[in-house]
This record gives C-alpha cells, sequence and structure tokens, in this order.
C-alpha cells in the first residue's frame, strides 16, 4: 500500500518533454509514402515475373533503384514508428522494453537487408 | 499486457430475477450489472421487469422505479435528471451515456445496464472515478496568467469567446474517457479524451498566459499522444461534444512549436 495521492498518482512522473517529434515524423513519412508506394507499385509491377537478366538491367536504372531503395527505407522507418505505438499500447513494464529493443534491431535489420539487395542489383 | 479476460473476480454471473409486476400489460426487461463489494461475490446480472405505463419515458426514471418499488438495494448516482450534472453516466444498451437523457423507446429489445468499462466499480452501476477527477486538476482547469490582474475584467473578443464553444460545456461524466481503448489499456499515463478536451478549453483561451507550460505539461508520448483518433469518444459524448477534434487541435500546436 502506497499513500499517494490522487493528484500524485495522476501526475506520476510529469511530461517527457518529446512524442511531438515522433507524431511529426510519423506524419512526415506517412506522406512520403503515398507518392513512394505508388511509384514502387507501378516500377516493381512492370518488371515483375521477367527474367533475371532483365530485372538487373532495369534495376540497374537510377529511377527504378531510387525509387525501391527509398520505399524500403522510409516505409521501415515508418514501421519502426507505428510498431513502437502499437507495442506501447499493448504492452507493460519490461515485456515492453525487451519488445521495443527486438522490433527497432528487426527494423533496421530488414531496411538494411532491404537496401543492400537493391544496390546488390543497381551496382 | 492488456487484459484481455477479466480476473476471476470479476465475472459475471446470472443474478436474481425479479418477478413480473402483477396486472402489467406494457412491461420491459431490463438487465443490471449488480456488484456488492461486501457480500464476497461476484458481479450478477439481475433481471428486472419495469410496467411502462406507470414509469417515466427515461432510462433513469426506470432506474428510480426499480429502486423505489422493486430493489432498493440497486445502487447508483444520479442527481439532476436532465443531463448537465454529468452524474448518471453508465453503459446502456452497449454506449456510454447519461441515464437521464437516454430514452427507453431509444433501446431495442431488452435494456442493458452496465456500469462504465474500464473503471473500478465502487458498488453495482456506481465507477470509481477518483483518478480521472484527479487527471482533470493535473491539466490546472483554471486562468493562468503572469499580468496583473486588470482593475475591472479581463478583455475578450467575441471571435475569441467563441473558440471556447465546444469545449466548456464538458460535464465531466466520464463517458467519453471509458469509451476509449488507449483510455483502458493506459489510464493510468493517458490523459483521456475528458482531460485533454478541458486542457484545450484553457490552451485556446485568449486570456490565458500559461500556454506554453500547458503545452510543455502535455508533451508527453502518454499524456497525449495515447490518442490514435479512434473517436469513440466524439460518438459517445452524451453532450455531442468532440474531445477528438480538441486532441488533435492540440497536436497541431505542438508541431506549429517544432516546425
Amino acid at each position: 500500500m502506497a499513500f499517494l495521492t490522487d493528484r500524485k498518482r495522476a501526475s506520476g512522473l510529469g511530461s517527457a518533454k518529446s512524442g511531438t517529434e515522433h507524431h511529426w515524423k510519423m506524419m512526415v513519412t506517412a506522406v512520403a509514402l503515398v507518392p513512394l508506394v505508388i511509384a514502387f507499385i507501378f516500377t516493381f509491377g512492370a518488371i515483375l515475373g521477367s527474367p533475371y537478366e532483365e530485372v538487373v538491367a532495369y534495376y540497374q536504372r537510377p529511377v527504378p533503384a531510387i525509387i525501391a531503395g527509398l520505399t524500403l527505407l522510409v516505409g521501415f522507418v515508418h514501421f519502426r514508428g507505428g510498431v513502437q505505438t502499437l507495442i506501447e499500447d499493448y504492452l507493460h513494464g519490461f515485456a515492453r522494453k525487451a519488445t521495443l529493443i527486438g522490433m527497432i534491431c528487426l527494423s533496421y535489420a530488414a531496411a538494411a537487408a532491404g537496401v543492400f539487395a537493391v544496390l546488390r542489383l543497381a551496382l | 499486457m492488456v487484459q484481455l479476460t477479466l480476473p476471476k473476480n470479476s465475472r459475471m454471473v446470472t443474478g436474481k430475477t425479479w418477478p413480473k409486476p402483477e396486472g402489467a400489460t406494457n412491461v420491459r426487461k431490463v438487465q443490471i450489472y449488480r456488484w456488492n463489494p461486501d457480500d464476497g461475490k461476484n458481479p450478477s446480472l439481475d433481471t428486472y421487469f419495469v410496467d411502462l405505463d406507470t414509469c417515466g419515458p427515461m432510462i433513469l426514471d426506470a432506474l428510480i422505479k426499480i429502486k423505489n418499488e422493486i430493489d432498493p438495494t440497486l445502487t447508483f448516482r444520479r442527481s439532476c435528471r436532465e443531463g448537465i450534472c454529468g452524474s448518471c453516466a453508465m453503459n446502456i444498451d452497449g454506449i456510454n451515456t447519461l441515464a437521464c437523457i437516454y430514452g427507453i423507446d431509444e433501446v431495442q429489445g431488452d435494456i442493458k445496464i452496465y456500469p462504465l468499462p474500464h473503471m473500478p466499480v465502487v458498488k453495482d452501476l456506481i465507477p470509481d472515478l477518483t483518478h480521472f477527477y484527479a487527471q482533470h486538476a493535473s491539466i490546472m482547469p483554471w486562468l493562468e496568467t503572469k499580468t496583473n490582474t486588470p482593475a475591472k475584467e479581463w478583455k475578450q473578443s467575441i471571435a475569441d469567446r467563441k473558440k471556447l464553444d465546444g469545449g466548456y460545456e464538458c460535464v465531466m461524466c466520464a463517458c467519453c474517457s471509458t469509451s476509449c481503448p488507449s483510455y483502458w489499456w493506459n489510464g493510468d499515463r493517458y490523459l483521456g479524451p475528458a482531460a485533454l478536451l478541458a486542457a484545450h478549453r484553457w490552451i485556446v483561451d485568449s486570456r490565458d498566459e500559461a500556454t506554453g507550460e500547458r503545452l510543455d505539461d502535455l508533451e508527453d508520448p502518454f499524456k497525449l499522444y495515447r490518442c490514435h483518433t479512434i473517436m469513440n469518444c466524439a460518438k459517445t459524448c452524451p453532450k455531442g461534444l468532440n474531445p477528438a477534434a480538441a486532441i488533435a487541435s492540440i497536436k497541431k500546436k505542438m508541431v506549429e512549436r517544432i516546425v
């Protein structure tokens, strides 16, 4: 039993003085993903199912390669922020922190793998 | 972790069914959540039958009739019976609303009444709103000024006064906050729609001189940014207010400070 006043319990540890950066980053990446995803669907869709040599030659052109790289990179930055919100919503205590660390590692690993794949094709 | 099931001692059991009124032809079945902290039993759903021919039109009328004529142990808050005090907020037919301004004829089929969701229950239909009120107090719901108090009054233009419309009418019934999933899962830290609507009312007040401090206090991933625009608050508000819009406006002001 802790003899805390109601007001102390409501105030908790006070304001973290952060959150707006995260909110703004999510807005910016969301807006960026609108044209990026559309462009990615058209460029990726155009070459989907083609022979290996054609795909490699296609992704050696700057526009499809840059679109693919940016979509993956911005997509995983957005994914990281979004899933962070999700974890903060539904998990508490140690589970929240452990899952956040795992999710951040996964996001950067996936982004790095994606960008590496595009670079392999492009260069 | 989010609680997906109720704790064992909170699981509902079938309660008592009270006899139908004799000779009544226009009877409505009302099922009400009952829990008494003193008897050590699980909560139950009691069934009552109300003669609508001798009952007022609102849900609160039915509750008062049940308490007066059938079961005097039924416990609920009520005061003004006209939607201005916010006391009789409860979950009626799946919607958080005020029993006094919700008509019996608005409910199809049996009437099911529960206390406001995801709050500790004091007894029957009475939730413990201690934390909810403390959160409201924490946003400093009063005029904060630094300039010396003017001899006559703090002046405000008609246009600036209009900005307070939709913010000051809140009766703090807690219908919105207790309908919000974010408040269910993180209500210990998330201020909830009611407190944030009140915070916004003071942030946009042209006479208030603590706008920056108010925004500083709200700048927090949990206090403010747990709102994901789910909109349950606006949908359920018995006064027709829109806390979600107020929260979006606070977020806009936060962004204005950094971009």
